[in-house]
């Protein structure tokens, strides 16, 4: 049995201009120590994907339809103490900005003594030392000094590094990290990407890496899955799928990549925008951009799997 | 070809603004901040006609105050920005309009308040650069240059996506018909699938108008595919300089080469490279470490590197600032 299989997520937004459908459908499966890779544009419903796992979705959002189930257990059935009980304990997050984690007012020892309270009786000395193991895991410098310091005394880099430790306190099953490096530096975001690669497999915590760029995503994760309003419409093992792309929206990201073409050459760009998830055409989201769409992407396209792999389109490109 | 934009050992502090009491209490010993940053410290560059250069570096190395000062819409400290010969900044204000600024947050560099078309059009009827008569063939010409129906002058834009957004912003710098663009970090805010119509964009503008591009970016495979030439630039300091495929193919400074090597690049076979991450923070703009200020996290650090800045001198085709990278070069023969 997989560690998590999510099975017809469905996420909706109910907002005066109408239903959004922020998630439409999205299962997928995580195996111990796994990384997975969630790409999407925004508004693709990536993130709120990982949100809506842990029962964080904010009115007026609504997990309306699916299962999540960890270890056999549906989180989605889950009461709010429950769900208190498992959030950081079983599943922790990640998010883009750290002091979405952290407290401004608080030094990091107390923020970390507090997470631990959370879910364990510590002694406070048992605890610092859990919360130095943490810091040292995550590459932090000097951590006994750290924990004495207040997060506007650390750089964004060290922050994030911070975040990360917090998450991994209680030893989580899986870590949702949402767009961590996004807003780092470049020679900083090399440093943590490496760093939770090392630790997804050192400790065997799998992890789900949202982010909104194929290249981060391809030097850490095990296997893709490629969301486009709302749906995964391209699934595989990241090597396979970023080779020999299916979907004709993956190969029009990958045959877009600068890093791909020859500089100075135009690039090979998808024509037009995502579409508006309040108002999305008929059948397949992408077949206004798309140069193999004809009248049957009117309708929903299958999800067809092979393998490891799956797509989900009326005209998948050739393997 | 001549230098056109040229910068010459340009000098940008920012120091704090003390009050009396601040000075007072930092006489008595208070923790008051009363340093300058150098976000820029003596750099000296030029532009070529119909050249694009690009300015690739971290956050805190001055790439946008540069930028800025290179566009006109700053002071500097010290040193001087000329166009063709002459000041782009005179008795402290903007001297021309030959140079126009793309910004990296179309969201916040467009008047939420005015219709596009009013948008496009403000500058060049201020700068009677075009009539009142003109108005509506200059907005619905740029409208189309920058690659958006010429309807959409009439709306507002809080309308469009980021990436029309950003199409707007372009479309009213190339209204005032300038000879420079400075774009700063231009699609860093775009989706993937819209980044590659941006780049695309530039690329055409490049090529039917020759404009000559400063390009700033954090983002190296979008400044090497955009650039003829690229300044890396850590901490205040231009650290190497040269024709894009020369620094890209055999980088002369330890920084570049671990900038290089940090980031994820990605090929169509799906093979990604290993990272290689550079060691260690940026340090703070405020207390740079001496002599070399990459030399903290440098790998093939000398003593000489914490004493002695090295200077910006020619290393193999381009510049290179650093004690050690003469030693790899081959003996010209």
């Amino acid at each position: 049995m997989s560690l998590l299989a999510v099975e017809g997520l469905e996420t909706h937004f109910f907002t005066r201009a109408g239903v959004v459908k922020a998630v439409d459908g999205v299962s997928f499966t995580l195996e111990r120590g796994e990384i997975l890779g969630l790409v999407g544009e925004s508004g693709s419903g990536k993130s709120v994907t990982g949100f809506s796992l842990i029962g964080l979705v904010d009115p007026p959002g609504r997990v309306v339809s699916g299962m999540v189930r960890l270890d056999g257990e549906d989180l989605t059935t889950l009461s709010e103490a429950a769900l208190k009980d498992r959030r950081g304990r079983v599943i922790a997050m990640v998010f883009q900005d750290p002091m979405m984690t952290l407290n401004p007012v608080l030094t990091i020892g107390t923020q970390m003594r507090l997470a631990l309270k959370a879910h364990q009786n510590l002694a406070r000395r048992a605890a610092d030392a859990r919360a130095i193991a943490l810091l040292e895991k995550v590459g932090i410098a000097d951590p006994r000094a750290r924990l004495k310091t207040y997060p506007h005394e650390l750089s964004g880099g060290m922050r994030q590094r911070v975040a990360i430790a917090i998450a991994l306190l209680h030893d989580p099953k899986i870590l949702i990290a949402d767009e961590p490096t996004t807003a780092l530096d470049v020679s900083i975001q090399a440093q943590i990407l490496s760093e939770m690669k090392r630790l997804a497999k050192a400790e065997g915590t799998a992890l789900i890496f949202v982010s909104h760029d194929l290249a981060t995503v391809s030097v850490l994760a095990d296997r893709l899955a490629v969301m486009y309003a709302g749906k995964i419409v391209e699934e595989g093992p990241i090597k396979a799928v970023l080779s020999a792309p299916r979907h004709p929206y993956t190969a029009g990201l990958m045959r877009s990549l600068p890093s791909a073409a020859k500089p100075g050459a135009r690039l090979p760009q998808i024509p037009g925008t995502a579409p508006s998830l309040a108002d999305r055409p008929p059948g397949c989201a992408f077949a206004p951009r798309c140069a193999h769409a004809d009248t049957l992407c009117q309708t929903e396209p299958p999800r067809t799997a092979d393998g490891a792999r799956a797509v989900r389109c009326h005209h998948p490109l050739a393997p | 070809m001549s230098a056109f934009l040229n910068a010459d050992a340009l000098v940008r502090h920012f120091a704090p603004t003390l009050t009396f009491g601040d000075r007072v209490a930092a006489k008595l010993g208070a923790r008051v901040e009363t340093r300058a940053v150098k976000a820029v410290d003596g750099v000296s560059l030029t532009v070529n006609k119909g050249e694009t250069l690009g300015l690739v570096g971290e956050s805190g190395c001055g790439k946008s105050t540069l930028g800025r000062m290179l566009a006109g819409i700053m002071s500097p400290t010290a040193g001087t920005v000329t166009l063709d010969g002459a000041p782009v900044r005179t008795g402290g204000a903007k001297a021309t309009t030959r140079v126009q600024t793309v910004f990296q947050d179309p969201f916040s560099s467009l008047d939420p308040r005015m219709r596009i078309a009013d948008i496009i059009a403000e500058g060049p009827l201020v700068h009677g650069l075009a009539t009142r008569a003109e108005r509506d063939r200059l907005v619905s010409e740029n409208l189309t240059r920058a690659g958006l129906p010429p309807a959409f002058g009439v709306r507002f834009p809080h309308q469009f996506s980021g990436g029309q957004r950003q199409r707007v912003a372009i479309a009213r710098a190339l209204a005032m018909a300038p000879d420079v663009l400075i774009c700063d970090e231009p699609v860093a805010s775009l989706d993937m699938s819209i980044q590659a119509q941006i780049i695309n964009l530039f690329l055409d503008l490049k090529e039917e108008l020759g404009l000559t591009m400063v390009f700033i970016s954090h983002d190296l495979s979008v400044v090497r595919h955009l650039s003829d030439r690229v300044a890396i630039m850590y901490l205040g300091r231009i650290v190497e300089e040269g024709a894009t495929e020369d620094v890209f193919a055999a980088p002369k400074h330890p920084y570049t080469a671990g900038l290089l090597a940090s980031v994820p690049r990605l090929d169509l076979s799906g093979t990604a490279q290993p990272l290689a991450p550079i060691a260690g923070e940026i340090p703070s703009p405020l207390a740079p470490p001496a002599g070399c200020h990459f030399h903290p996290r440098c790998p093939r650090a000398i003593p000489r590197c914490g004493t002695e800045t090295p200077v910006l001198r020619p290393v193999g085709a381009g510049l290179a600032a650093c004690h050690l990278a003469a030693e790899e070069q081959a003996p010209a023969n």
